[in-house]
């Protein structure tokens, strides 16, 4: 039973995974551009919910949902005016820009929010479980995996079902002809980052509740929202939350045969995995 | 009588031992002002470590003593190669005569390396002595290789300490004496679970078995492997020394999963209040080590406070609760008044290191003295330990935890506030 419980275990922590990853996947899908601030943007949005909380004794939930607006704005500012200066030909210089936004995102939230760890205020819901047979899912983990689930759902739906998704999907296959179509990839970006960051809205929340964070714990959740991405190929919305799936399970696993390999078999299952299929298990684009 | 204080005053301000010889102390005697170096972490994630820094270099600096002093304060960025490389640029650009530091062997390690290597006393503290003595070795595996230090010593607790004292707690438990280990892969867990010099040794002679499945990495998102483990072997105490988010993750999965020990004795996570909090209601009776609280009986020699009106002072100063940190940090500055106090020359290291050796100095965090009480011989020449009591975090009516002392077995002058309670 123990076995069943690990990868259940598991397989939920691989929506936390895939929440941390999605934002990066659409980024990275649409524009090739691999954010390297997205664990401290996930962080940030986690201290913008704790504030709506603690100024106006929110619930966590309620304050996700007036946070992510905001953060739409931010993202959309941030890709109009910073990051769509930096794509080009060259893959360097966006790299540099967020690697160099994310040290400056990290020390400016520790000046305003000093080097407490901070938790988002929990209640009975935190340490709630469902009991099934002689295993306990605790309901945090599984709302997680829901919103996950959700999230790529709704993604899904945005891009194969509205004008909007076309326009992402063209820029994303080539951005010079949907240019001719009428199309400004400029405006395109701003709005895929926005977006990006509704959804680390939402991982920021889930991030908050289950655990403590501080200003410099973003690039430690970056890691395995990258494999997740990598393992589910490129611009594949559920083979993101596939490779979360993975990860989290061959987590699970390692750390039931014990604890030493638990991360290490997370990045085992990453290696094995680009081995069997480089470009990852489902990718939509040929490129 | 010629006290330290009076002497460092009068010194300073008349030039006293330069008439008396020109060759003696030219540091105080040219009224030039004492270097001391400091390094800590202040931002990074060791930085609520260094939260009442400030806060106690500015005490330091008003203080009688503290006019004869400068002090130069680097940040180690909580990074082991930021602190060696500020504390080369302490000794070399800026001079220093005496280097202080605080807070995790990440910090005092590679700054007590360096001085040693140049040559300039370092006066450490805020890391259990074995991580700290052994660590900084050439070969931590090889006890017979082990060399006594010329310039560094330190001041604290050692693992020894920490093992009695929550074996003490535990004792006042009625429980089945089955304890499950939560040991990170890190220099603090691999210390904890080792078998030589951990917990594994003491907890059989005293008949408690220990479940331990295995070095896990910081910053893990799942401890269902452990937790499964421990609910295996029927275990009412958890003990652990885990970074607060990791803490926070077990604690809240343990629960979720329906495993609540009688006592769960945790180093590291939850010394900071705010860490405690972070567990909302579910820190209630979590125990800890206190190395320092404002109910320990001891005062500021630089001063006179005592231990209660220093964190007193910080709340009023800051509006923060006070955190165990500030004691120690407090009594760095002390050592380096007192030790400056029975030099002549400030700018010879053979005879600071000479005078912090001879350290006899009744401090905020007990006394101090390196005459190797309670030490194995290797370590007693570098090595003053202070004490070690256990507590308990209890909710506070209206929110916030308190910090309770329930176990002193070890060090009876420090009064307890109650005994120790089952976690429910």
């Amino acid at each position: 039973m123990i076995w069943v419980d690990t990868i259940l275990q598991g397989i939920l922590l691989g929506g936390l995974y895939a929440l941390f990853a999605a934002g990066l996947s659409l980024v990275f899908g649409i524009m090739r551009l691999v954010n390297l601030a997205h664990g401290d943007l996930i962080v940030m949005g986690a201290y913008l919910i704790l504030l709506l909380v603690t100024l106006l004794g929110l619930s966590p939930f309620l304050a996700a949902l007036i946070a992510m607006p905001v953060m739409f704005l931010l993202g959309w500012a941030l890709q109009k005016f910073l990051l769509n200066r930096t794509l080009g030909d060259d893959i360097l210089p966006p790299l540099l820009v967020t690697f160099g936004l994310s040290i400056a995102l990290q020390n400016a939230l520790l000046e305003t929010f000093s080097a407490d760890s901070q938790r988002l205020p929990t209640d009975a819901l935190t340490t709630a479980s469902l009991q099934m047979g002689p295993i306990s899912l605790g309901v945090m983990p599984l709302l997680t995996f829901a919103s996950a689930v959700a999230v790529i759902l709704g993604l899904n739906q945005l891009f194969y079902r509205t004008e909007l998704g076309r326009a992402f999907r063209a820029t994303s296959d080539d951005p010079v002809t949907a240019g001719l179509m009428g199309i400004k990839p400029a405006n395109i970006f701003a709005t895929a980052t926005g977006i990006a960051l509704v959804i680390v809205t939402i991982a920021a929340l889930y991030l908050g509740l289950r655990a403590n964070f501080d200003p410099n714990i973003g690039p430690a959740r970056l890691i395995y929202a990258f494999e997740a991405v990598i393992i589910g190929g490129l611009g594949s919305l559920w083979g993101t939350l596939a490779g979360g799936i993975i990860i989290g399970v061959a987590q699970t696993l390692g750390a039931a045969i014990n604890p030493e390999w638990q991360i290490l078999s997370g990045h085992i299952a990453f290696l094995l995995v680009l081995l069997v299929r480089p470009r990852g298990l489902f990718p939509r684009a040929h490129d | 009588m010629i006290t330290r204080r009076k002497l460092l005053r009068s010194t300073a301000a008349t030039g006293l031992s330069l008439a008396a010889g020109g060759l003696a102390a030219p540091a105080i005697a040219q009224g030039a002002k004492i270097r001391l170096g400091y390094v800590s972490p202040q931002s990074g994630p060791l930085a609520a470590f260094s939260e009442a820094d400030q806060f106690i270099i500015d005490g330091f600096l008003g203080s009688d003593a503290g006019g004869s002093f400068e002090v130069i304060v680097k940040d180690s960025q909580s990074n082991p190669n930021r602190a060696a490389e500020v504390a080369g640029e302490l000794i070399i650009d800026e001079e220093i005569d005496l280097m202080l530091v605080a807070s995790t062997p990440e910090t005092t390690n590679p700054v007590a390396t360096t001085c040693e290597a140049e040559g300039i006393p370092v006066i450490s503290t805020v890391a259990p002595w074995q991580p700290w003595f052994i660590g900084q070795q050439g070969n931590p595996g090889d006890p017979g290789s082990w060399r006594p230090f010329d310039y560094s010593f330190h001041f604290f607790w050692g693992l020894e300490d920490v093992i009695s004292t929550f074996t003490a707690m535990w004792n006042q438990l009625e429980t089945n004496k089955q304890v499950g280990g939560l040991f990170p892969n890190d220099g603090d867990g691999n210390a904890w679970g080792d078998p030589n010099v951990g917990f594994p040794k003491p907890l059989d002679a005293q008949g408690y078995g220990l479940t331990d499945p295995g070095r896990y990495q910081n910053l893990t998102d799942d401890f269902s492997a452990q937790i499964n483990a421990f609910k295996a072997a029927n275990c009412e105490i958890v003990t652990a020394v885990p970074i607060p988010p990791d803490f926070t993750t077990f604690w809240t999965q343990a629960k979720q999963q329906g495993f609540t020990p009688k006592a769960a004795s945790i180093g590291k996570a939850i010394l900071f209040s705010q860490a405690v909090e972070a567990l909302g209601d579910q820190g209630h009776n979590l125990s800890s080590e206190v190395w320092w609280s404002p109910r320990h009986p001891f005062a500021s020699s630089l001063t006179g406070q005592s231990a209660g009106d220093l964190a007193a002072g910080y709340t009023a100063a800051t509006g923060r609760q006070w955190t165990q940190p500030i004691g120690f940090v407090h009594a760095l500055f002390e050592m380096a008044a007192d030790v400056m106090g029975r030099v002549e020359d400030s700018r010879d290291p053979d005879e600071v290191a000479a005078a912090i050796a001879a350290t006899q100095l009744q401090s905020i965090v007990g006394r101090l003295a390196f005459d190797g009480a309670g030490l194995p011989p290797f370590a007693a020449t570098n090595i003053a330990k202070t004490p070690l009591v256990g507590g308990q975090w209890r909710l506070k009516n209206g929110g916030g935890y308190d910090l309770v002392i329930v176990d002193n077995s070890d060090h009876s002058d420090i009064p307890t506030g109650g005994t120790m309670e089952e976690i429910s």
